[in-house]
């Protein structure tokens, strides 16, 4: 990316009374830095450079042209050939910061122009149209704060030393903004027999989903912002198709083309992809709605906590609605207690929870579990197992455990 | 902001010509402007003032949706003209695909396509095309559209046919001297065609 080239360390590009005093500020071990971006920030800080300076005794820095993130948090996603994980335990709230959502694509990132975008709907319609991003930007617009979540988003380990990041880091949640897909099925006629369509992406997989023609009447977005700005190239910039509650793999970014039909399409990834043996030689296909999970975040492996006052500290969600309850346990399971729901608690979306609890220092074994509001109660491991013939694979949503030692190292443990 | 500016003009055209009311209707099919009462069915609560249609976006030409119009059904809708053969599959298959998926399609590294004996232990876990894959068109699509991973979208038709040709052999479910198009492919059934369930999660307690 072309913000991280080109750094020219400067002294400032205000006016030139504020440079005196900012030449000041840069000997105070402050470096001003322009980018090509004309972004100036904080950089190359250290807690032993920063040493005993006294910020009160010297000038800040000047407002700039982009906010930063402090040099002293170094957040990061952890990434593969094909994704790229969100830091869970590093997070508060129920908004991940963009640049930190995570990532999975079949054929890398496109670079797409927004001048020349367009979105192309036709098949079982009554007028195939082009819409192009400024047009989508004119019809009515709507907005939701929603999880997204991969269908293959579960990782165990046998040491325990694995963080949330790993073990299901392919979940976030953004506001997300756009148009209604239902208000461009009106605008094109969709035919009242048209039961699915087809989402297609203009990345080098040209990524394609069947999706029921229902989810389109009912509350999918063509959305083009996250987080109030544009949507980020790794989450589909400049459009993408969010459908709330369904696994991330139909979101299909890069949104290019939609086909109405009277049949899936029996895409690659709907078959021989996002599909999961349960038992009995089946296969299960469509499985859309991700069902619902909970992670403790805090304490979490690399965590080490001390006996005493502890705030447990995590995260639910449910793709068939709202999370209506999350229960903790501090004794591995034998009982279990309410948590506290952070508001507000939304459709479709990730909220936080909260537990006090005192630690005696004795080794046990913490975890969650959430109920939503269709009575579906987060399984444990084995149940999830038993249920579908012994196999594992995709919408794999176990209770988590974590086993606190003596010494306050905190471990993942199967359920 | 120019539909709702649209709007409020015919309202108060229809409040200040409340005795030409034929008029207005004639001038509001004129410019495509239905208001959408008349549709509550489709409709919620906060798009009860919409119209039915915006007119924005422009019509879809025939020329431009064939170009992008690149999918494939399992009925062979879709598929072009031309066909191909197992001996080109093969050879195209060690120039451009080897390398990822092994020189028989079953080494990798990357997904592994052909299988052999699916009765060996740990054969449960292997997805190839062989005993995985519920449509052969599946095959001609995806290949068309997204390999190989470093030249998407680079092979002709003829190719397609010809690697789908030999993957389809190479599991067994092709004759050697078989020669694959838009009438041939779609009449392939796949092994595993009759393993695929849909969706059966209700929506409640229930685990599965």
């Amino acid at each position: 990316m072309q913000q991280s080239n080109d750094r020219k360390p400067v002294v400032s590009s205000a006016k030139i009374s504020r440079r005196n005093l900012l030449a000041g500020a840069a000997a105070a071990s402050i470096v001003l830095v322009q980018t090509a971006s004309g972004k100036a920030f904080q950089a190359a800080l250290t807690a032993s450079e920063l040493g005993s300076e006294d910020p009160t005794k010297v000038p800040g820095v000047p407002p700039g042209t982009l906010g930063t993130r402090s040099p002293f948090e170094k957040p990061t996603k952890t990434p593969s050939d094909t994704s790229s994980r969100t830091p869970l335990q590093d997070l508060h709230g129920m908004i991940t910061p963009s640049d930190l959502h995570y990532e999975r694509h079949h054929g890398g990132v496109p670079a797409i122009d927004p001048a020349k975008y367009e979105l192309v709907i036709h098949g079982m319609v009554e007028k195939p149209m082009v819409f192009t991003l400024a047009d989508l930007k004119r019809f009515p617009s709507v907005s939701r704060i929603a999880f997204l979540e991969c269908s293959g988003n579960y990782r165990g380990s046998s040491d325990g030393k694995i963080r949330p990041q790993e073990i299901c880091g392919l979940t976030s949640q953004s506001e997300w903004t756009g148009v209604a897909l239902s208000t461009l099925f009106r605008e094109v006629g969709v035919s009242p027999k048209a039961t699915w369509f087809l989402a297609e992406g203009g990345d080098a997989a040209v990524m394609t989903r069947s999706v029921p023609a229902h989810k389109g009447w009912d509350d999918a977005i063509i959305a083009y912002a996250q987080n109030g700005e544009a949507i980020r190239p790794e989450q589909g910039y400049p459009v993408r198709l969010f459908l709330p509650g369904w696994e991330g793999n139909a979101n299909v970014k890069w949104l290019r083309r939609i086909e109405l039909a009277d049949a899936p399409f029996m895409t690659r990834e709907e078959t021989s992809k996002y599909t999961e043996a349960v038992g009995g030689g089946k296969i299960r296909q469509f499985s859309f709605t991700m069902d619902a999970r909970s992670i403790i975040t805090y304490p979490a492996y690399p965590a080490k906590v001390e006996k005493g006052w502890i705030e447990i500290r995590g995260i639910a969600w449910s793709g068939r609605g709202k999370v209506t309850r999350v229960e903790v346990s501090t004794d591995a399971g034998k009982t279990w207690q309410h948590a506290a729901l952070q508001q507000p608690v939304l459709d479709k979306a990730i909220t936080t929870f909260r537990y006090l609890w005192n630690w005696d220092g004795t080794p046990t074994e913490i975890m969650s579990r959430t109920v939503d509001e269709t009575g579906y109660v987060q399984p444990f491991l084995k149940q999830l197992l038993a249920a579908r013939g012994g196999n594992m694979g995709y919408h794999f949503n176990p209770v988590t455990a974590w086993y606190l030692q003596r010494d306050g190292l905190v471990l993942f443990r199967g359920t | 902001m120019s539909w709702l500016k649209a709007r409020s003009m015919q309202e108060s055209t229809i409040k200040f010509i409340s005795s030409a009311l034929v008029v207005v209707a004639v001038s509001l099919t004129a410019t495509g402007l239905k208001i959408s009462r008349q549709h509550p069915r489709m409709l919620s609560a906060d798009t009860l003032s919409q119209p039915a249609q915006f007119g924005f976006g422009r019509p879809a030409t025939a020329a431009e949706i064939a170009i992008l119009d690149i999918d494939v059904r399992p009925d062979g809708k879709g598929l072009p003209g031309g066909e191909g053969n197992v001996a080109d599959g093969k050879a195209i298959f060690q120039q451009k695909c080897a390398s990822c998926h092994g020189i028989t399609g079953t080494e990798g590294p990357n997904d592994r396509l052909v299988v052999g004996d699916t009765t060996k232990g740990g054969a449960r876990r292997i997805k190839a095309i062989g005993n995985y894959w519920p449509y052969a068109t599946t095959v001609f699509d995806y290949i068309r559209r997204a390999m190989p991973f470093n030249q998407p979208g680079s092979l002709t038709d003829e190719e397609v046919y010809s690697l789908t040709a030999y993957l389809l052999n190479a599991n067994g479910l092709l004759a050697e001297n078989a020669r694959l198009n838009a009438k041939t492919l779609p009449q392939i059934k796949m092994p595993a065609r009759d393993r695929f369930v849909p969706d059966d999660r209700k929506d409640g307690p229930e685990i599965r």
